[in-house]
């Protein structure tokens, strides 16, 4: 459950003064598929940020699973953001030069998890984002963008979080593979996960069931696909 | 926690060979040059400071002044000034002076069965061994008695033992003519290690009594080295002798004395002043290596930091703490700078090694060096691994995400 309060976020940058968030508000319900809208420069990766835990509200409130997360310290929104949130990025963001295995089991680093269970959840978690087993073991720059995106949903899974937020996760791919990453969310959908996507285009702001349009720091609309 | 610490760091250094073995490249060129630098540099200085040693111990030499004669100067050292009794009035009336040797000496041509050689011969007595430093390798050196009866008897030096008689033979025994009078060798000195025109192994010793009654036909001596009773006393024994020899002499003005004297403090702080230069330029030499190889790392690790940005961001956005971000970080850097650390102390002393070897220097390695080496080249490589790092574990994630 995912609750925003009149969030504010204004930018300094010198004497400038930039405010990206003029009170936004929405809740989200446990295993909605959310897409939120909007042109660069309205403040949707403003929101992201804030609902992601990378980033604190200037004022308002938000609410994740009944934290407040707006006064947290940075320790404690790593916290948050390794155990209730799965980030994928548009630039898919996996250590080059490394194993399929071993990106996705990034975010158990220096928790007490034995290096054996570790491996098997993330056996599990690359297996669930429907990645094919054979690739466990190849190194993270010999595979194609799609199959990348699915190493990044795989390392957002290990933890079980409460949301997924996807930040333009097709921006990098062609249609057909950003058909295929989209089913692979609806998916995850089906199967209980809440999950938020921020995009810019329409047609992939479809594959959700609910659809925040966000423009120049307001909610433009709301709508139900 | 600290496993996986280990781990992480382990994999990002093994990951990326290209990238560690670069940086400890220049890790390891900064303190191997350094000590190399250094450990040639002490071991010229210490064989310098040994060659010095070598020509006696708190040494003071007294030579005769300038022969005059119709207002022509033949140089200093040239008059017969010195005499026995002066030696005698040295050694019974100063008091900071432990051991007195006059030399009588002079150029003869010296012949041994077959082989000839022309050389230095020096009359003096049983005392030079202490003044002088002279070692026995086989026989023994002149004593009282020989002196006392001038016993035709005399002592080769290293180099004169080889030209006569070839080689480390032994000639204790054996007869040898100085300017056609004959004497026999009871003893040959320890090689000193010099070269040139006064080469102190390409002597022969004999009685000073022997040499002023069958070689130079008079009583006077060509100079007297005396060794003052420790290095503190040199001044005040140099200052009694010149005392006693003026008054000895009936000079009153000290700037008419017909004598000099030199000690060996002289010798010392000129050959100081050169190695003091040597050690200098050697240290700047040091200094400059450092210094670029410094560089090397730091270059090296700030790239490394700017391409790992991205990565920080990742590490944090997947929500690990800030801590295990910088730990890791400084991990890696004591990891690349000790290990560069311990290749190039053992290269630097390989180096130095060698240089010893084949280009026949001696060579010391220096343990404040090492240190002073491996401080600067580890506290580079950990400033410039570490800071730039926590300070991008410091960015919003996103921000480092982003970073290009």
């Amino acid at each position: 459950m995912i609750e925003c309060k009149d969030l504010v976020k204004i930018y300094r940058n010198g004497d400038v003064e930039t405010q990206a968030l003029k009170g936004v508000s929405f809740e989200i319900e446990d295993g909605e598929f959310v897409a939120i809208i909007g042109p660069s420069g309205s403040g949707k990766s403003t929101l992201m940020h804030i609902i992601g835990a990378l980033d604190t509200p200037t004022s308002g409130s938000y609410i994740l699973g009944g934290q407040e997360m707006s006064s947290l310290d940075d320790n404690e929104l790593s916290d948050i953001r390794r155990t209730k949130i799965g980030f994928v990025f548009q630039s898919f963001n996996l250590l080059p030069r490394t194993t399929v295995l071993r990106n996705v089991m990034l975010p158990l680093l220096y928790s007490n998890t034995s290096e054996k269970e570790r491996e098997q959840r993330a056996l599990e978690s690359l297996k669930y984002a429907g990645m094919d087993e054979s690739k466990v073991y190849n190194l993270s720059n010999q595979l194609s963008g799609g199959q990348m995106q699915r190493v990044a949903i795989a390392r957002a899974l290990i933890n079980n979080p409460s949301i997924i937020l996807a930040d333009e996760p097709t921006g990098n791919l062609d249609t057909k593979t950003s058909h295929i990453v989209m089913k692979t969310f609806q998916e995850l959908n089906a199967k209980g996960h809440t999950i938020v996507l921020i995009t810019h285009e329409e047609e992939i702001a479809n594959f959700a069931s609910r659809v925040i349009s966000i423009r120049d720091g307001v909610v433009e609309s709301d709508r139900k696909t | 926690m600290l496993l996986d610490l280990l781990k992480e760091t382990l994999w990002s250094l093994t990951g990326n060979k290209i990238r560690s073995s670069l940086t400890m490249l220049g890790i390891v060129i900064g303190i191997a040059s350094v000590i190399a630098m250094v450990a040639i540099g002490q071991g010229a200085q210490n064989s310098i400071a040994k060659s010095i040693e070598s020509i006696g111990s708190n040494l003071i030499i007294i030579m005769p002044g300038a022969a005059r004669g119709s207002g022509i100067s033949q140089g200093r050292g040239s008059a017969e000034t010195l005499t026995m009794e002066d030696v005698n009035a040295i050694s019974t009336q100063v008091s900071d002076i432990s051991a007195v040797a006059p030399e009588v000496s002079r150029r003869y041509q010296i012949t041994a069965g077959g082989n000839n050689t022309n050389t230095q011969v020096v009359g003096t007595l049983p005392a030079y061994t202490e003044v002088r430093n002279v070692q026995i390798d086989l026989g023994s050196f002149l004593n009282a008695q020989q002196v006392q009866t001038s016993s035709k008897v005399a002592v080769l030096g290293a180099t004169a033992r080889d030209d006569l008689f070839g080689a480390n033979a032994n000639p204790i025994g054996q007869a040898i003519r100085v300017n056609g009078v004959g004497f026999t060798v009871i003893g040959v000195t320890v090689l000193k290690g010099g070269a040139g025109f006064n080469n102190p192994d390409d002597y022969v010793y004999v009685p000073i009594s022997t040499d002023q009654h069958y070689l130079a036909g008079n009583n006077f001596v060509s100079d007297i080295s005396a060794a003052a009773t420790s290095p503190d006393t040199i001044a005040a024994a140099q200052q009694e002798v010149t005392d006693l020899l003026l008054t000895r002499h009936k000079i009153t003005d000290p700037t008419q004395a017909d004598f000099n004297i030199l000690n060996q403090a002289d010798i010392i702080s000129t050959a100081s002043s050169v190695t003091s230069t040597f050690t200098t330029l050697l240290a700047s030499i040091a200094g400059i290596s450092l210094l670029v190889g410094g560089i090397g790392i730091m270059n090296m690790m700030l790239t490394t930091v700017t391409e790992r940005t991205r990565e920080i961001g990742l590490r944090k956005a997947v929500g690990v703490r800030r801590i295990y971000i910088n730990m890791q970080f400084l991990a890696e850097a004591v990891v690349l700078t000790f290990l560069g650390g311990i290749i190039g102390i053992i290269l630097g002393w390989l180096m130095s090694m060698l240089a010893s070897h084949f280009l026949n220097m001696t060579t010391q390695v220096s343990v404040s060096a090492i240190l002073l080496a491996f401080g600067v080249s580890a506290g580079i490589g950990i400033i410039f691994g570490f800071y730039p790092a926590r300070r991008a574990a410091a960015l919003s994630p996103i921000e480092a995400l982003r970073y290009e």
